[in-house]
């Protein structure tokens, strides 16, 4: 009879909201935690970003998490603590995401650490509890599907365009069963950021995770961070880690390739991220769609986000603006919105939200004196956290509200029920923000 | 966990596409400590639609969710699959999974039972024109049928996962038979490779 394969874990991330079962599983058949000096715990699901007090059940979510920390011998980067965030943009930042490594969290962006040639998933509460006990992880073995992006991208398209552009070529399963890698010349132009960015969003197409092959510009952003090799041993672990590039004529089990120069800024019009169109082009009509289970989701999508086929998606004005999140709260992210923005003023009556990914992110902002150009021009200026993200802190649209989000899921009621989402690139959220509908830097005067 | 061996009772029929893991329960619902008391919360938002199918009486007492492809998709959250048992479903049928969601149902007992689009469709049909319709999922013996459509398909699930079902099987305690190979691993990672430090 055979069993899947088991793999060790090098790097287990933990947040508040799936993971107190887990901890609690562990005392119900005293079990201790294998390896807690390969655990790491944040808080930033349930957490307030403003002083806002969480509520009762957040509030007993978050006590629990420290409390389990304390017992189980975890470190806790808690609310407050300058290393706080959310839990993919720390880990990269500290240099605890290494090219070669498994990296498993109990949250479905995990793919975004694939971009430094990590093996990184989502697992849900059961199996948390499985690798707290073990440092392993029972997995099947994937399918290999090789998504190349050659050439240069155009003015004004960004990473998360080039994963929204992939998301709508290949649909919300189009990943399913597999790890990608992401390839091509367009790829390995972009920043570690870029392609966290990228890989980020794999889950959206279902895939089990996302990577791309690390190379030079991955080394030279791991090193000197704080948990990066030093000395001799920084030698040994480039050594490896060249060694782990796949070959270029290298065959995988499904093969899609996109030309860059085709890729255009995307906002998304439906209730999922394969639902979008070129920021220059019209909300599709839902009989234009051949296949009858897409129709369906385009026509309920529609009714949902009360669109009409047809409406220029610059036409679409918004009540909401949010940049954050795992997707694009990096300070690379803040900087171009910031560029946007800076010198202008947000439209009258668009209420609008910088949330930096995680603290420290905040503190270079602040020093680069970002928070001021924001400010000026009328943005909340928050503390770290997902935020409008996920609608499970006080960060939430209220119902009919309309928003141009830089998160990475625009599912109904996603940041709160019956808000309407629209994912962008964050440029395309700051412009849109100063023009009070959809619009790209270039389109403001 | 308890053993699956054997689910059979009524449908509830869901034909939509991509149901994601917000619609099955939002994250406003996920602040609970423990892995029960999360039926209220099994799509909410559209079953604040009176017309929403569960909400009809007909299907009061399904045990069988049928939906569409891509059923799960989006956050990994394991309280999907603990409100659909805590809403008395024991299994989801439909032509295809997101892969987190059918792990996370599979370590909840919840049986994830994949059919080709045309059966699921066909199902689909019949369990909206007859809510008495009888589905049985045998695990033992690896089938899928529904006499009063024709339907007797093998179900997709290896013969490992199907013994740890049918067991009840502890899966930490599954793995920790490799104990010794885990700690041989262990010993031979390098050196250099990150650790976040003890704190205790
Ligand atoms: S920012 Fe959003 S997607 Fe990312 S971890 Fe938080 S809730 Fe999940």
């Amino acid at each position: 009879m055979a069993e899947p394969d088991v793999l060790y874990v090098d790097l287990h991330l933990v947040h508040e909201v799936t993971s107190p079962q887990a901890f609690d599983g562990l005392r119900v058949s005293g079990r201790a935690v294998r390896r807690p000096d390969l655990t790491l715990a944040t808080m930033d699901h349930n957490t307030p970003t403003d002083d806002r007090t969480p509520d009762d059940l957040a509030r007993k979510q978050i006590e629990a998490l420290v409390r389990n920390c304390d017992e189980f011998g975890v470190r806790l980067y808690p609310l407050g603590s300058r290393d706080q965030g959310i839990v993919h943009v720390i880990s990269p930042q500290l240099g605890l995401t290494q090219p070669g490594m498994v990296i498993v969290c109990g949250d479905s962006h995990t793919s975004t650490h694939g971009a430094f040639g990590a093996i990184a998933f989502g697992i849900g509460t059961s199996e948390v509890e499985h690798v707290l006990a073990t440092q392993t992880i029972a997995q099947a073995r994937p399918a290999t599907m090789a998504i190349t992006v050659d050439g240069d991208l155009p003015a004004e398209v960004s990473a998360k365009d080039v994963i929204l552009g992939i998301i709508a070529r290949i649909g919300v399963g189009g990943g399913a069963g597999a790890i990608v890698e992401y390839r091509g010349s367009a790829i390995r132009a972009l920043s570690m950021e870029g392609r966290m960015t990228v890989c980020n969003m794999s889950i959206e197409a279902g895939a089990r995770a996302g990577m791309v092959a690390p190379d030079d510009t991955t080394f030279a952003y791991v090193e000197g961070r704080p948990f990066a090799p030093k000395g001799a041993d920084w030698q040994r672990a480039l050594d490896e880690w060249r060694s782990l590039a796949g070959d270029d004529d290298a065959t995988f089990d499904r093969e899609v390739r996109i030309d860059a120069a085709e890729l255009r800024p995307y906002v998304t019009w439906g209730t999922n991220p394969a639902q979008s169109a070129p920021i220059d082009g019209v909300v599709p009509d839902p009989d234009a769609f051949d296949e009858p289970s897409k129709r369906e989701a385009a026509r309920r999508a529609l009714a949902y986000q009360a669109l009409r086929p047809g409406t220029r998606v610059r036409d679409i004005g918004v009540d909401a603006v949010f940049i954050g999140s795992c997707t694009n709260a990096r300070i690379e992210d803040l900087r171009a919105a910031a560029g946007v923005v800076a010198g202008r003023r947000v439209r009258s009556g668009v209420r609008a939200l910088v949330v930096p990914g995680s603290a420290r992110v905040k503190e270079q902002a602040e020093r680069e004196g970002l928070d001021r150009v924001f400010r000026e021009a009328g943005f909340e200026w928050r503390n770290a956290g997902c935020s409008m993200c996920l609608g499970m802190n006080p960060d939430v649209l209220r119902p009919g509200e309309r928003c141009a989000s830089t998160s990475n899921r625009n599912f109904e009621g996603r940041q709160g029920p019956g808000g309407r989402t629209h994912l962008v690139s964050p440029v395309v959220a700051a412009a849109t923000a100063v023009k009070g509908s959809f619009a790209l830097p270039s389109d403001l005067a | 966990m308890d053993k699956v061996t054997r689910i059979s009772g009524r449908a509830l029929p869901l034909d939509r596409a991509d149901v994601d893991t917000d619609q099955i329960i939002p994250a406003s619902y996920l602040k609970r400590l423990e892995r029960t008391g999360y039926g209220d919360g099994l799509f909410a938002a559209w079953r604040k639609d009176p017309t929403f199918v569960l909400n009809d009486p007909r299907y009061a007492g399904a045990v069988v969710l049928v939906a569409g492809p891509n059923f799960g998709c989006g956050s990994s959250r394991e309280h999907a699959a603990w409100a659909l048992r805590d809403a008395g479903f024991r299994a989801v049928i439909a032509p295809s999974f997101a892969d987190i969601f059918r792990t996370n149902a599979l370590r909840t007992g919840l049986v994830p039972a994949r059919l080709e689009r045309a059966q699921v469709d066909r199902l689909l049909a019949a369990v909206a024109a007859d809510a008495g319709t009888e589905i049985e999922i045998d695990v033992v013996a690896a089938r899928v049928r529904v006499p009063s459509v024709g339907i007797d398909a093998p179900l997709d699930l290896d013969e490992f996962t199907r013994w740890r079902l049918t067991e009840g099987l502890d899966d930490i305690g599954l793995t920790l038979r490799h104990e010794a190979d885990i700690a041989a691993y262990e010993a031979r990672r390098p050196a250099w490779m990150p650790q976040v430090g003890r704190t205790t």
